[in-house]
């Protein structure tokens, strides 16, 4: 196992989230993790972006330079990331936001509304899981299942109401 | 023991709690604010004090206190704020106090940036401050070895009655990776403190802390004495890490998160059949020095990797002493070296030795 993923977007759309949610699955399952935001005043308002490193072996460095995987939630990171995406390497994208034209044919691109289910589902805000479930879907990273153990662990218990929506996000992705 | 998830400014918050540290005297500054954050919220739960001094200044000197006290005491900051809280340090060490001093350091200097750097190697190492003196400087290049550093400078800085540094970088602090704790440390036999001004219950003789001392042959008495202090720090304390090293033509030498950056060139290098190896020094002070000048008398060539214009290069030039060619590859200001980078300075020079 060799994920070396991006997870961009603006502040607020829960980029570090939707990373911590897959860095807590993979230490959950005994890999290798590591974690890494971006941070300062860009974060306000601006894009926000987090490397996450899923592996069998230690992990080296724990920046992403080269994603295998790059999940992408708004326009100015599509530009700032598709080139950097490894060949063979996957672009999945909220095409809600985003109508970039495809400039690579060596990388897939995979394009899920995101926003707009997320609307459509009245959780105006669980862009981030629908597009996270997209992505565990398309990479075989983890099980549904693993998903859903991790987002038990991550919801405080004084918020089961938040526990189903969580699911129920990404489980729209995943089934997308 | 369960795996936790935790940033490393949070991992290093919570080691030092549960290495006993019962005093914090913090002040923000990014990008380590989140030890104070932690330290805010989890003191008080364990019959600690965290404070929010008005300075960084102020928060040295707080800490000045409490040691003086015989507490464990903590104080953390990033780079400018080091440089505040210098003649704080100086006093500390003049007066053979234990503390821990945490700086997470970013691009300088001046306020420079807040992103992560490694441009206070000299100062960390050589002259933080006025005087004679040193730091013992420790370097962890992973959320777990946040943890077991913060313990080991605990114990360090009450077995020798001196401050000791715990020196990582912003993407250090800020990163997240799976952490243990011990269940019960077990740290080194330490002797008590008898010298700590906490009262004599009218049983002893009060004691003094201080680090003034006017006649000059008193003085040079007290730091020669210090200095033997130091001289057995290098012949025990000295931690590093070796990887591949027997068979190497090119070794690189890195500490902190650069010696993973620098690990994963060294293994893309040894795909290609490039004998590379890595010294990183864990204990930046005392330097590792004898395994470097052993690892020269063998291998061709060294490579110093660091976020800054080239500072422990000039360490590791002193350990080579001209056994071996020493090179340097640095970025700075807050630029992080990517592994591709190492590796194409590793050809230039494993091409050059041809």
């Amino acid at each position: 196992m060799n994920h070396e993923i991006i997870i961009a977007g603006f502040g607020g759309q829960g980029v570090l989230f939707a990373g911590k949610l897959l860095s807590y699955t993979a230490m959950l399952t005994n890999k290798e993790v590591s974690w890494l935001p971006s941070y300062g005043p860009e974060m306000r308002g601006g894009t926000a972006n987090c490397s996450v490193m899923i592996k069998d072996e230690p992990i080296g460095s724990p920046l992403v330079v080269n994603p295998t995987e790059a999940i992408i939630l708004n326009k100015p990171s599509f530009t700032k990331f598709e080139d950097k995406v490894v060949s063979g390497g996957k672009i999945i994208y909220d095409s809600t936001l985003i109508d970039c034209e495809h400039s690579r044919d060596d990388i897939e691109y995979v394009a899920i509304p995101a926003t707009q289910l997320a609307y459509d589902m009245g959780a105006n805000k669980s862009a981030n899981m629908i597009i996270t479930g997209k992505m565990i879907k398309e990479t075989g990273v983890f099980t549904l299942d693993e998903v859903y153990e991790t987002v038990k662990k991550l919801v405080p218990a004084s918020k089961p109401e938040l526990l189903e929506l969580n699911r129920k996000a990404i489980a729209e992705g995943y089934n997308y | 023991m369960e795996k936790l998830l935790m940033k490393g400014n949070e991992a290093i918050a919570e080691a030092a709690i549960r290495a006993g540290c019962l005093r914090f005297y913090g002040y923000p500054i990014t990008p380590q604010t989140e030890v104070s954050a932690y330290m805010s919220k989890k003191m008080p739960k364990v019959g600690g004090l965290f404070m929010q001094a008005e300075s960084e200044i102020a928060a040295i000197n707080m800490v000045y206190g409490s040691a003086a006290a015989g507490v464990r005491a903590m104080t953390s900051s990033s780079s400018p704020g080091i440089s505040l809280k210098a003649e704080g340090i100086s006093y500390i060490a003049g007066a053979d106090l234990p503390c821990v001093v945490l700086n997470i350091v970013r691009g300088g200097p001046g306020l420079g940036g807040i992103q992560p750097a490694q441009s206070d190697y000299f100062q960390a190492t050589k002259g933080l401050a006025h005087g004679d003196f040193q730091l013992v400087v420790l370097a962890p290049s992973s959320i777990q070895e946040c943890v077991d550093l913060t313990y080991e400078a605990f114990d360090i800085a009450d077995q020798y009655r001196m401050p000791v540094m715990l020196i990582g970088d912003g993407m250090l602090g800020q990163m997240m990776e799976p952490v243990t704790f011990p269940e019960e440390y077990k740290g080194r036999d330490l002797p008590e403190k008898t010298w700590a001004t906490n009262g004599t219950q009218m049983k002893r003789k009060h004691n003094v802390v201080n680090s003034l001392y006017i006649e000059p042959n008193e003085l040079e008495k007290l730091v020669v004495e210090r200095y033997k202090k130091y001289d057995y720090i290098k012949e025990t304390e000295v931690k590093y890490e070796t990887e591949n090293i027997k068979d190497a033509d090119v070794v690189l030498v890195a500490y902190g998160t650069i010696a993973r950056i620098a690990k994963s060139a060294m293994q893309k290098a040894r795909n290609e059949g490039i004998k590379v190896g890595l010294i990183r020094p864990i204990t930046l002070w005392p330097f590792p020095e004898k395994i470097i000048s052993e690892t020269a008398k063998k291998a061709k060539s060294f490579l110093a990797v660091e976020m800054s214009m080239g500072q422990m290069v000039e360490d590791v030039r002193l350990a080579v002493n001209g056994q071996a060619d020493v090179h340097f590859y640095g970025r700075t200001g807050g630029v992080i070296p990517t592994p591709d980078e190492v590796y194409n300075k590793i050809i230039e020079i494993a091409g050059g030795a041809k």
